[in-house]
């Protein structure tokens, strides 16, 4: 068992699978920052619009984080602010101040952006800021640029989450385009989907074009997105994202869940070619492939503790199901919440597995964990930091990975995450994975 | 306008201020902010936290909490909290939503200390200011809190104010003043930030002397002069020769009972090189390559400080644009500042790296030398 240092109580920290409720297993309270930074924030998703700029408008504290962001990917020119005090936000010249500041700050860039991602924070929610009137405004002033309203909100945490509403504004710049039923959008994503998925093959193989973001080259190409048949999105947080743009521009949305379950991913895939109009051949050599790889990496880890934590994959639980029922000792589940996607396995696997401990990643004591002596698997970046871990998958959001190929691959990085630790201290902490890294860390 | 930068970065804001300031002393911080505050904190502006743990969080405020105005929530959580880390005190302190909504700090932190019994003090960060205010209204509270009436002084006793990370980078600087004062006759009772814990904090009313390394540690030494008669000098032992009149200074102060400010203490001969930073530290800096090299600069401070803590010469200048328009207007052969400022200097001006932590955080941390009692060349 993991135990925690100093005058804490280890039995509050920890839940039994069986004991835990979806789909909020705690008690909400004061939270600790682990210091594992790989998951993309909105200032690296903005990033992904080819040729726009974004623009901050907020308090210094909040400034701060967004800038560094920024400078650490070596994308400062790609980003400018406006910082907010007290007496702006009660002088009545909000709204002017902003119009002015992102006008200035227009009228000094060096080069001319197609686009301009102008983010406002909880503050200005708060006081009732009338956005509109200032997109009207730039948008007059600036009639070859196209604005997006986007929100630093981190307030927000019971209505829709920021890095959802990230995703939907992402694609706000869109405009309507004649619907071509040959192409297809998988939206949302902040790094493409693995080439050789059964899900890009379907795609490929049956000759859709096929836009994400990540793979634009341009802004023009950006904006052809609009002429999607069909929005495909399999993260949670992209979700709303592909319904806002299929009611928007009259295609079709389809989410495909990240799933771990066999037979899910092929109603996945059954689901897509029917969408899609073209036949659905079965998947037999594919789950094979994912099945040797699952047994060639027990063959390697036996019964070695696995940790699963919840930005690794978008569905821990049914990662970790998965693994169990393969004979994989998974032992440690890191996650705050339970998806409604995750719910039945979540339910199955406290039913077979009920010894399973699931842990915040947020709690206040969880900073003083002590993790049990003897090596331990984790997969991904917190459940590494708390298993004080050197062996690791180091991946965020599925790392691109899908359906059986991804199980193939994501055992095959199981076994090398076994065999070859990692300078876990050196590789956390880089901030946006797969990102470049200007930061000089200690 | 003043408040738009088209490419530079900001400073670290008052809040990270408070939690690096707060650090090491075995305390609990409680940020009154949804998350975008401790998580800049933690990456950008905190360097210990995998050598040293530390308390520090935050409420995760949500919009209900915010717009109904639920205090009671946080009130239970922090107490809850105490009562399972037990730490040494507990600050509170606010983010840009509590300061639209009125929060009550003083009042709060009252509440939570008559249900914990665990000394509790208010911070009044939002978020808008600099670092240095919120680090120096934490050592401001912790000289009111700890730093208690001692009978017997030490006539060697030196308080070094104003220590966090966000000016003193881990690579030796702290360490390398308490040696220097060390090696100097004097002996350190404590050391506002960095490198003590509450039991030296409580015997700094012994000391003869405070020395002031950034202007953090300002309020402190005021309220220390006041209550305790100690008198201060402001300076940084960059170089040989100022350090060695610093020295001096901190001699005469501990003899005399006046406060000096050497940082301050330059010529202002004209000047082709600028040095943008903290006054304290940017001031000793000046000075110290005025005394070893002959060669004058100009600060162009971006910072909170106080008028006497610049030379007549220096700049106060907050906002990139304003910056911008003076270097070009001074056309400086080259500047001494943080790198990230390359992007605002005329065509043609030489940068002098000097990466300032609370500017552009981990971006050249490696880079940032220590200058403590040194030889200056390094840099130039």
């Amino acid at each position: 068992m993991i135990r925690t240092l100093g005058s804490t109580d280890e039995n509050t920290l920890g839940i039994r699978l069986a004991d835990a409720q979806y789909p909020t297993p705690f008690k909400s309270g004061l939270e600790y920052n682990p210091p594992a930074r790989g998951v993309w924030n909105i200032v690296h998703t903005g990033m992904l619009v080819p040729q726009a700029h974004q623009i901050f408008v907020c308090a210094q504290g909040c400034l701060r984080g967004v800038i560094l962001t920024a400078a650490e990917m070596n994308a400062l020119d790609r980003m400018s602010w406006v910082s907010v005090e007290e007496n702006d936000m009660f002088d009545g010249t909000m709204e002017r101040d902003i119009i002015d500041g992102v006008t200035e700050i227009l009228g000094k860039l060096t080069y001319k952006p197609r686009a301009v991602l102008l983010f406002l924070s909880c503050i200005h929610l708060f006081a009732g800021c009338d956005f509109g009137v200032i997109l009207d405004e730039l948008r007059v002033r600036f009639p070859n640029i196209d604005f997006a309203d986007c929100y630093m909100t981190p307030t927000m945490r019971k209505s829709i989450t920021p890095d959802a509403k990230m995703r939907i504004q992402l694609y706000d710049m869109l405009r309507p385009l004649p619907i071509n039923k040959r192409s297809v959008s998988i939206i949302g994503n902040d790094r493409p989907t693995d080439e050789s998925s059964e899900l890009m093959k379907i795609l490929r193989t049956n000759g859709f074009t096929v836009y994400d973001i990540t793979l634009c080259g341009d802004y023009d190409e950006y904006l052809k997105t609009a002429e999607s048949g069909l929005y495909i999105t399999y993260l949670p947080a992209a979700k709303l994202s592909g319904e806002r743009l299929a009611s928007r521009f009259g295609g079709e949305h389809l989410h495909l869940p990240a799933y771990f379950d066999f037979d899910l991913i092929e109603e996945n895939y059954k689901q897509l070619c029917e969408r899609l109009g073209v036949s659905a051949h079965g998947f037999s050599e594919e789950k094979s492939l994912a099945e040797n790889r699952l047994k060639s990496a027990l063959s390697v880890i036996g019964d070695t503790p696995i940790a699963v934590d919840f930005t690794a994959v978008t569905l821990p639980f049914g990662l970790a199901e998965l693994l169990c029922k393969y004979g994989f000792n998974v032992r440690y589940i890191f996650s705050d919440v339970i998806l409604p996607d995750d719910r039945n396995a979540f339910e199955r696997l406290a039913e077979s597995r009920p010894d399973i401990m699931l842990y915040s990643a947020v709690n206040t004591e969880m900073e003083f964990f002590e993790p049990e002596s003897g090596k331990i698997l984790a997969i991904g970046q917190k459940a590494a930091f708390y298993c004080q871990t050197d062996y690791f998958v180091d991946i965020v959001a599925n790392g691109g990975y899908y359906g059986f190929s991804g199980i193939a691959k994501t055992a095959d990085l199981m076994v090398r995450a076994f065999t070859e630790p990692k300078d876990r201290r050196e590789v956390i902490r880089h901030k946006g994975w797969g990102l470049c890294c200007n930061a000089q860390l200690n | 306008m003043k408040n738009v930068s088209k490419i530079i970065p900001c400073y670290a804001a008052d809040t990270s201020g408070v939690c690096s300031a707060l650090y090491e002393f075995g305390g609990m911080i409680a940020v009154h902010d949804a998350s975008g505050c401790n998580s800049t904190y933690s990456t950008h502006d905190e360097p210990r936290w995998y050598d040293m743990k530390s308390k520090i969080y935050i409420s995760a405020l949500t919009e209900m909490d915010a717009v109904l105005g639920n205090d009671r929530k946080l009130i239970d959580d922090i107490c809850s909290a105490a009562q399972k880390l037990s730490p040494e005190f507990i600050a509170l302190c606010g983010s840009p939503m509590p300061m639209m909504t009125g929060v009550d700090f003083d009042a709060l932190a009252e509440e939570i200390r008559r249900r914990t019994g665990i000394k509790t003090i208010p911070l009044h960060t939002n978020g808008m200011h600099s670092y240095l205010t919120g680090a120096g209204e934490a050592f401001l509270s912790l000289a009111k809190c700890f730093a208690g009436e001692c009978s017997q002084t030490n006539g060697q006793g030196v308080n070094i104010l104003g220590a966090t990370p966000l000016d003193f980078a881990l690579n030796g600087s702290v360490e390398s003043i308490k040696k220097w004062l060390a090696d100097e006759g004097f002996t350190v009772v404590s050391c506002f930030g960095m490198g003590s814990d509450l039991t030296e904090i409580s015997q700094a009313a012994t000391a003869a002397v405070n020395l002031v390394i950034s202007y953090s540690g300002f309020p402190a030494a005021e309220y220390m002069k006041d209550k305790f008669g100690i008198p201060y000098v402001c300076g940084v032992p960059v170089g040989r020769t100022f350090s060695e009149r610093l020295a001096r200074s901190l001699r005469t102060a501990a003899g005399g009972g006046k406060c000096v400010y050497p940082c301050a203490e330059r010529s202002d001969s004209p000047s082709e090189l600028c040095i943008i930073g903290e006054s304290v530290f940017a001031g000793s800096l000046a000075a110290a390559l005025s005394a070893d090299f002959g060669i004058s600069a100009q600060v162009i401070c971006p910072l909170d400080t106080e008028g006497f803590l610049l030379a007549e010469n220096d700049l106060r200048l907050a906002s990139e644009e304003d910056i911008e328009n003076a270097l070009a207007q001074i056309s400086p052969k080259a500047v001494i500042s943080d790198p990230l400022y390359k992007y605002i200097f005329p065509r043609g001006t030489e940068l002098y790296a000097l990466p300032h932590y609370a500017f552009s955080g981990r971006c050249f941390a490696k880079s940032i030398p220590n200058l403590i009692n040194r030889n200056l060349k390094e840099l130039l």
